[in-house]
């Protein structure tokens, strides 16, 4: 296997961060290559660097034998680096066409093209309309348009950063057979991801970084799960512990629940889900159905009709947040910064947003400042936030932090119901299984949580039941136990009319 | 009575000085920078493009200057917004003031003098109201078929994509904003040259005010800009002809209308984004964000 791509000793200082230190590894032709580390162990300093958006302070990079040390993404592009940016890097006001075109060079006329395109598209099964604008599109088609840029680059290496966390099982499968079939043109591919089995399953080598240093190149196929775990952790990673729970009476009844669709966003129909006390449900679906929705309807940002939305007995259904609160059913919402937390504020500050109420915090309309200060430090020692203190602004955390700490004000809050969408999005291995651990505890105690994520993964390690949610619509629960990934892809809607990606001959 | 075709060429006229400025702040919203300063870089037009042709003689020279002068006041904002930082509404806000002040300090040896006359181009229209025409084309060519278009608007619609994909962020902008500046120019000179052949004191009135609300009325479309340039400079002229023909309004709530005019369209079209159809809108989605590049 001849070397595409190759570092030797990269390096990256930011101020007080030593972000890559000494960083080798290798990508050949035709090689599905996974980098792997927790959030903070530097892969993204480390592409930055090859994609040229960052300058390396030490060490240097070849690319087909050619010394590589691009000034900026354009170079790096011009030299045949591609790359899928976690975030997606799309101008949502912009068609596909133009977005394309943006990511290329000397890209050709309009007409010319939309006729490429629509041939590149075809022939990796990744159907797309170069006349859409971005903002129509569901998160599998933006993938595609993302993917779609770089093919129309030639590029010897692509580099992808967490391609899947957004996709459905079947979705991810044809990316797969898109990547495979890539590598076998000779293709080096660069593959970012914290989903050990995926890597297991399609890599053909895995560089594990941790702090900033490469651990170790392996073939992961020759490891399990919990060895990569614990090379990225550094330490053995605990199993969750899903024992002492017996579901007990109901204790969320929602009936015939349904809202009008607000800005843009998905409708609700017909929902109807039974939680009991001590038990997890699950909530699975793509990005887009109705997570967000559902989550405000049972907050209680979205009042519903009498009669749909009922705690232990007591109708909720018309009442706000804080009388929700009161009452016991808590939340927790996907966006940490902006909706869970304000990044502007102290973390004390924050406790005050959603537990002022139930921890004595504020008094006859004052604030007791201290009784706030002292919740926030509980939050942060039973959490393990990692923080200067209670005073640092919530934006000034990482996002796997503030998780901990939004997730951990809830949970501290004693919930007869939580609801959590999301919980561990972005965080890293640890603090998700952490997260993981303290949302069982609290069913061990009694309270119902349901975990709305489109981590597949996290719903079957947690959940009692799962059930789908697709454009507004829940299906039956179905017991967690001897569900396949198949069958829940399945019931997540398939894979949105994509066909499966054929080798061309 | 009122002839439909005189009012035609002096709503052509109203409309040409908020047509410049329009397009120009069109063109810098477009890339994601709010400059209320547009005002100040009319009046800083209006006084030089004024000053140059009554010293030179010739209404070309002058409009050179204004252009060259909206620009420079355009970049002090560039310079206080995009290099240090400094926050886009009250920096653009500070330029409209400071526009108005400096013009009134330098403007008064100039006071009492004449223009010297526009010559008319074809069909009796002056050059000038033919580049504002021409320049709406232009400007929509430039930005939804050619390549720079593309990249400004991808600049204003996400800086940090943009500038992940290696687009440079910042030179676009000042671009844009020397544009801006340059057009705001050409409008508030169009206005001292051209209609009232004499330089007054903060005699832009607030046409500056109104470009800054026609951009969002237009929805960011060069076409749109030219309806709502239209639209004002017919109520502009109405209003002024009604008074003639005695109509017996107040002349203050006929002085209102065009302003009156502006805000119902506003809301009506505010209004109609939070109730429904439109998908997305048409607000770059960068629009007024300060962008630091991490290196």
């Amino acid at each position: 296997m001849t070397d595409i791509f190759r570092a030797e000793g990269l390096g990256k200082t930011y101020p007080g961060v030593r972000a890559n230190d000494d960083i080798s590894l290798s990508v050949g032709a035709g090689e599905i290559h996974a980098l792997l580390g927790e959030n903070g162990a530097g892969k993204s300093t480390l592409v930055k660097m090859i994609y040229g958006l960052v300058r390396p302070d030490e060490g240097h990079m070849q690319l087909s034998g050619q010394p590589h040390a691009p000034h900026d993404p354009r170079a790096a592009r011009a030299s045949g680096v591609a790359m899928v940016f976690q975030h997606f890097s799309l101008f949502d006001a912009l068609t596909v066409a133009e977005n394309i075109a943006l990511g290329m060079e000397n890209p050709p006329p309009r007409a010319e093209l939309s006729r490429r395109i629509a041939e590149l598209s075809q022939s990796y099964g990744l159907p797309l309309n170069p006349a859409r604008r971005v903002v129509t599109l569901s998160a599998g088609e933006r993938q595609r348009v993302e993917i779609l840029r770089c093919l129309l680059q030639n590029p010897r290496l692509l580099i992808m950063d967490e391609p899947t966390s957004v996709l459905t099982p079947q979705e991810a499968e044809i990316l797969f057979a898109t990547l495979r079939q890539l590598a076998e043109a000779g293709t080096a591919i660069l593959y970012i991801s914290h989903k050990l089995e995926e890597i297991r399953t399609h890599c053909d080598r895995a560089t594990i970084l941790r702090h900033g240093k490469v651990v170790g190149t392996v073939d992961p196929r020759a490891h399990s799960a919990r060895e990569l775990a614990a090379m990225m952790v550094g330490a053995e990673m605990k199993l969750v512990d899903r024992s002492g729970r017996s579901p007990g009476e109901v204790v969320l009844d929602v009936r015939a629940l349904s809202t009008h669709a607000a800005h843009e966003g998905v409708a609700l129909k017909n929902i109807a889900l039974t939680l009991r006390k001590g038990e997890i449900l699950g909530i699975g679906g793509v990005a887009g159905n109705g997570q967000d929705e559902l989550l405000a309807a049972l907050s209680g940002e979205i009042a519903s009709a009498p009669g749909t939305v009922t705690l232990s007995g007591a109708d909720l259904s018309t009442l706000g947040p804080d009388p929700r609160r009161a009452a016991g059913l808590l939340s927790a919402p996907e966006d940490r910064l902006g909706h869970a937390a304000v990044p502007q504020f102290s973390l004390t500050e924050n406790t005050l947003l959603t537990a002022g109420g139930r921890q004595d915090i504020v008094k006859g309309g004052l604030v007791d400042n201290t009784a706030a200060r002292r919740f926030a430090e509980a939050v942060i020692k039973a959490f393990d936030v990692r923080t200067p203190g209670p005073g640092t602004a919530a934006g000034a955390l990482s996002g796997g932090n503030l998780q901990k700490f939004v997730i951990g004000r809830e949970v501290l809050g004693n919930p007869r119901v939580l609801v959590v969408n999301q919980p561990t999005w972005g965080v890293d291995a640890g603090a998700a299984a952490s997260i993981r651990q303290a949302l069982l505890d609290l069913a061990a105690k009694g309270a119902g949580v349901i975990v709305i994520s489109q981590d597949l993964d996290e719903l079957l390690e947690l959940s009692d039941r799962f059930c789908a949610l697709n454009n507004g619509r829940l299906s039956d629960p179905r017991p967690t136990e001897g569900l396949t990934l198949d069958e829940i892809g399945l019931m997540l809607g398939g894979a949105h009319g994509m066909e499966v990606g054929h080798v061309p001959a | 009575m009122i002839d439909p075709i005189v009012v035609f060429v002096l709503l052509l006229g109203a409309a040409t000085p908020i047509l410049f400025a329009a397009l120009g702040e069109l063109v810098a919203e477009r890339a994601g920078v709010l400059n209320l300063g547009v005002e100040g870089m009319m009046i800083g037009g209006a006084l030089a493009g004024f000053a140059v042709a009554n010293v030179t003689g010739s209404t070309a020279l002058g409009f050179v200057a204004a252009a060259v002068a909206g620009m420079a006041l355009s970049l002090i904002f560039a310079a206080l917004t995009q290099y240090l930082m400094s926050n886009q509404v009250a920096t653009g806000l500070a330029l409209a003031l400071f526009g108005l002040g400096l013009t009134a300090m330098f403007g008064k040896p100039y006071e009492g003098l004449k223009a010297p006359s526009m010559m008319a181009g074809p069909l009796g229209l002056n050059l000038m109201i033919w580049l504002g025409l021409i320049m709406v084309p232009v400007t929509w060519w430039f930005l939804m078929r050619s390549r720079a278009g593309l990249i400004l608007r991808a600049v204003g619609e996400n800086h940090d994509a943009a500038h992940g994909l290696g687009y440079p962020v910042r030179r676009v902008r000042i671009g844009a904003i020397a544009f801006g500046g340059a057009m705001a120019g050409l409008g508030g000179a169009y206005i001292s040259i051209a209609t009232v052949l004499q330089w007054t004191e903060g005699m832009t009135a607030g046409a500056g005010w109104i470009a800054l609300a026609i951009v969002v009325f237009a929805q960011w479309n060069p076409w749109g800009a030219l309806a709502g340039a239209w639209l004002f400079g017919g109520v502009t002229v109405l209003q002024l002809r009604l008074q003639a023909a005695g109509v017996a309004l107040p002349v203050q709530l006929l002085s209102m209308a065009p302003y009156l005019a502006t805000i119902i369209v506003l809301v009506a079209i505010s209004a109609r984004q939070k109730f429904g159809r439109s998908g997305g809108g048409a607000t770059p989605g960068s629009l007024g964000q300060p962008f630091h590049a991490l290196r």
